[in-house]
């Protein structure tokens, strides 16, 4: 077998940061093959990045090994430097310069001769799609294409090994596709080895190998299938009659040998403790019509039953009075139409509208700057809209702003709470921001800490805290005042994919509780625990429906099961087929 | 081409179109400088000229009215009569005049006998400096006169000493002669120091620095093709400040000009490597303004001599003033301008920035490595 391009023997990196010392990779050995795509899976914090600069010598680890193409990179970071292709997280483009302006400078940087420039640079942006921007600054291209960029300048000299740090973070699905179809071409034209890190679970799939990194160390190592074969037999696709699909899954998720049950469409699906058929029928007394399908495992399911080893069972909403008049479930508590926001001449929500029922969980689903920030900012009272009617609670933003604002809970896309104040502190303020008094405010945050598990941090910083109990506590103070009405703005983004599932959890039990939510992901998948969504692209809607209408439009003969990626993705497609029909016919 | 070479080359290039892309790096170079050089020239001025004074004559006799003659006459004051103290006395506090002259109605009688000083002076002491030169002013005026007065009458005065004062070099003893070559450090630390700081601690900030680490490019490669732009830049302000202070301001140049250059060259690189030092460690652009600004920038302000003479300050500031680079090269400055090429001094100055030169140098490529902890 050929000599591995990276191996790490024994490696710990510890990071100080005045007292505290955070150990973000823990006694960590691979070896990477060559000639493959190896995926580095894991949530934010677990060292994926850490990982990456310690491989191009950009830090020096504490103790241990790093070989990177037969080279020491502790004794000879400049010349790993050299050979290496890198990508980092913000792709290392001169937002200033020009698209070929870049691709210059890297050529210069990394000694591309004068006479093979010229080929090379049509071969990539052909490849690339970028042909026709050549003169455009890097920094008015759109995400996916500043990520095209600086792949283009990572691989200029086509080096042996690649390395890419989440290259697919905010891209939309179209062009992560195409990323990765770029970087399979290497692997096969060139002989390329490539490491990529990423937090998409789904990515997995698409990898030759897996390196599945959790709290700094590496909890397997595989081809992707072998991950999913571990939990073959395991998982479940379980509906019944007469039950709401989110009692169904509170339901299931107490039971002791359930590992975990989420929502998906209008069904639960079910991760099993041991392999076999569950009797779910036992489990839910007086429900005839239990339906229960063994289904193929995924990533994600072998990712969260390799991780998540306790029973995190979410408590339900209780003692939640919601400031409602009637808690009729057809009354529709949100209401756009026609909703237009430009911001001098770029149009960042172009005639958006849709309704939004009571206890409904609606999803804004859209690639980074599709206009769904924009769109609940105005919602939210935050921002007016430049054109369009726009209701929330009954009451019309344009006059009753304030009015409307106490019936809405609105968590913001970055944590946005205090980070030098407690947990106790943070709550106690949002409660009195809210206009919380006396023995109401104490039992609203005795009822956060109790319902958000917070017990055991009511004294910790809120900076402190770890990503999952951040969230909590943000969510938390959402919710201090009761709203009826729930905007959250990419909860989920930088979260680990278990504390994820958890938030998901309690986002049901809210919407069980009559809570309406409003929720926006850039997570396809996540699309799935929504009621409805409406997918945006541009700053224009591109379809609305429940997440089952979406897949089964996205369905074919080869893709008996599309994903709602897959779903989205044909959406694009179609959107640019009709746009270029109307081209033809004008 | 060797690689390395054209990797230097690739940097210059990037950096160049950057600062030319980049409207605040030239307005910093070009459009500072004219703004600095022109409020300074222009509306900052150290002499005293017309300066609003109240006279208050108690009894116009001809001696009186023959000093206040004096006064009327002199460039340096714009004389307003007030018809009693009191109303003068109201003006000084309101600030419409800076100094009261107050001869009492025995004035004629007690300037003949010869006794003690029959003037009376108020000055407003708000602003020291101002309130210095006012009291100055008047005694110089007054002394002129007396002596005038008494040899138009054939009598010497009583007065023990006579001064005799020849000012050198600058015989207008004009603010604006030493204020516009001091100047000129003020906008080459600006562009060395700030400037610089900033622009490499955006590197750091944006990310680009990481990419540019996992390249062939050498961190001596990188730095060299950071500096040489910047230091186009600066010696670009350079020019520009000296041709405003030719040509406007009409400041004698008295020593060759690849003097003054060689010396601009020397004190810009002591800059530039103050900047690099700040990135380095800042690796943060609102951090590294802010250290700029206090490090360097504001010490050039205040403790170089540009402004506020050194002798004059309290000594343990003047020890800490030996750590500003911009104290050897304002001293440097105003001699070559002003004085012609006295050598120790021009020698003994640029040896300092040399000095300092070498010990940021040696910093700069101790603090930076190709690894990001």
């Amino acid at each position: 077998m050929d000599n591995p391009v990276l191996s790490f023997r024994n490696v710990r990196q510890v990071f100080s940061q005045g007292e505290r010392t955070l150990c973000a990779l823990d006694n960590l050995n691979f070896n990477i093959a060559p000639g493959q795509v190896t995926g580095l899976i894991g949530p934010d914090g677990a060292g994926k990045t850490t990982l990456m600069r310690l491989a191009c010598g950009l830090l020096r680890p504490e103790s241990g090994e790093i070989r990177v193409l037969d080279l020491d990179v502790i004794a000879e970071p400049q010349a790993v430097q050299s050979a290496v292709g890198y990508m980092p997280q913000r792709f290392g483009l001169y937002e200033d310069l020009s698209v070929q302006e870049n691709l210059d400078l890297y050529a210069e940087l990394q000694g591309l001769p004068q006479e093979k420039r010229s080929t090379r640079y049509s071969e990539l942006m052909h490849m690339t799609g970028l042909a026709a921007f050549t003169t455009r600054l890097a920094g008015q291209l759109s995400g996916g294409m500043k990520q095209k960029l600086g792949l283009a300048c990572a691989l200029l000299r086509a080096p042996r090994l690649l390395l890419l740090d989440e290259p697919t973070v905010g891209v939309d699905p179209v062009s992560r596709r195409e990323l990765w179809a770029i970087v399979y071409r290497q692997v096969q034209e060139q002989g390329m080895s490539v490491l990529l890190s990423t937090a998409y679970l789904d990515e997995a799939e698409r990898c030759n190998e897996v390196l599945l990194l959790h709290q700094g160390r590496l909890s397997g190592q595989g081809p992707p299938s072998e991950f999913s074969a571990s939990v073959q037999g395991r998982i479940f696709q379980v509906s019944a009659a007469g039950i709401s699909h989110r009692r169904l899954q509170a339901r299931l998720s107490q039971v002791s040998n359930v590992l975990d049950a989420m929502v998906e469409g209008k069904t639960v699906r079910l991760i099993m403790k041991q392999a076999g058929q569950p009797t779910v029928k036992e489990w839910l007394p007086g429900f005839d019509d239990v339906r229960i399908k063994p289904v193929a495992p995924r990533f994600e399911d072998a990712f969260v039953a390799r991780l998540k080893n306790r029973h995190d069972s979410v408590t339900a909403m209780d003692g939640l009075n919601l400031r409602m008049d009637s808690h009729d479930e057809k009354e529709v508590v949100i209401r756009v139409h026609k909703l237009v926001r430009r911001f001098g001449e770029f149009i960042a929500v172009n005639n958006v509208s849709f309704d939004v029922r009571r206890g409904e969980i609606f999803g804004l689903l859209g690639a980074n700057g599709a206009g769904k920030t924009t769109t609940f900012r105005m919602l939210c009272g935050l921002l007016p809209a430049s054109a369009g009617e726009l209701s929330v609670a009954g009451l019309d933003l344009h006059v009753a702003r304030a009015e409307a604002r106490r019936h809405i809970g609105y968590m913001a896309q970055k944590f946005s709470l205090y980070g030098d104040l407690s947990v106790m502190q943070n709550l106690h303020f949002f409660a009195s921001a809210y206009g919380l008094r006396h023995r109401h405010r104490d039992e609203q945050v005795k009822w956060a800490i109790d319902t958000f598990d917070l017990a055991d941090y009511r004294e910790a910083n809120a900076r402190d805290l770890p990503s999952g109990f951040k969230q909590r506590l943000s969510f938390a103070a959402a919710l201090m005042h009761e709203p009826e009405i729930l905007f959250l703005d990419e909860p989920t983004s930088g979260v680990d994919p278990l504390a994820r599932r958890e938030f998901w959890a309690r986002t049901n039990a809210l919407a069980e509780a009559g809570v309406t939510v409003l929720v926006t992901t850039h997570f396809m998948e996540e699309a799935n625990y929504c009621d409805r969504l409406l997918i945006m692209a541009e700053g224009a809607v591109l379809a609305e429906g429940t997440p089952d209408e979406m897949k089964m439009r996205a369905r074919t003969a080869d893709n008996a099961d599309p994903t709602m990626e897959d779903a989205f993705i044909q959406l694009i497609e179609q959107c640019e087929q009709s746009g270029e029909d109307k081209g033809i016919k004008a | 081409m060797s690689a390395r070479l054209r990797r230097l080359w690739g940097m210059i290039r990037k950096e160049s179109l950057q600062i030319l892309r980049d409207p605040s790096s030239i307005s910093i170079a070009f459009i500072m400088p004219v703004a600095l050089l022109l409020l300074f020239g222009y509306g900052v001025s150290l002499d005293a000229k017309n300066i609003p004074l109240g006279i208050v004559i108690e009894q116009p006799d001809t001696a009186a009215q023959s000093l206040a003659g004096a006064f009327d006459r002199s460039e340096f004051f714009r004389p307003q009569r007030f018809s009693a103290i009191q109303e003068a006395q109201q003006a000084l506090n309101e600030r419409h005049i800076e100094g009261i002259l107050w001869l009492r109605n025995n004035f004629s009688s007690r300037l003949l006998s010869g006794g003690e000083a029959p003037i009376g002076v108020f000055v407003n002491g708000v602003d020291s400096n101002q309130a210095n030169i006012t009291k100055g002013y008047i005694q110089g005026t007054w002394q002129a006169w007396l002596q005038h007065y008494a040899a138009s009458r054939g009598q010497t005065l009583g007065l023990p000493v006579t001064l005799e004062q020849r000012v050198w070099f600058n015989p207008a003893l004009s603010s604006r002669l030493f204020l516009v070559p001091g100047l000129i450090a003020i906008i080459m630390t600006m562009i060395g120091s700030l400037l610089t700081a900033m622009v490499v601690a955006r590197e750091w900030e944006r990310g680009t620095m990481e990419a540019l680490m996992v390249t062939p490019l050498r961190m001596g490669e990188m730095l060299t093709g950071k500096l040489i732009p910047y230091f186009m830049l600066g010696m670009g302000g350079m020019l520009l400040s000296v041709a405003m202070a030719l040509f406007l301001f009409d400041v004698p140049l008295r020593s060759p000009f690849w003097l003054l250059m060689l010396c601009s060259a020397l004190f810009m690189l002591v800059s530039l490597a103050i900047g690099l030092l700040i990135s380095i460690v800042t690796r943060n652009q609102f951090l590294a303004g802010q250290v700029a600004l206090v490090v360097s920038f504001l010490p050039s302000f205040l403790l170089s001599g540009f402004l506020f003479d050194i002798h004059s300050m309290p000594e343990w500031v003047q020890t800490i003033t030996y750590l500003v680079p911009a104290r050897y090269f304002v001293a440097i400055l105003q001699t070559l301008f002003l004085a012609g090429p006295v050598w120790p001094v021009v020698l003994a100055n640029a040896g300092a920035m040399l000095l300092m030169l070498l010990i940021l140098t040696a910093l700069v490529i101790r603090k930076s490595y190709k690894r990001l902890d």
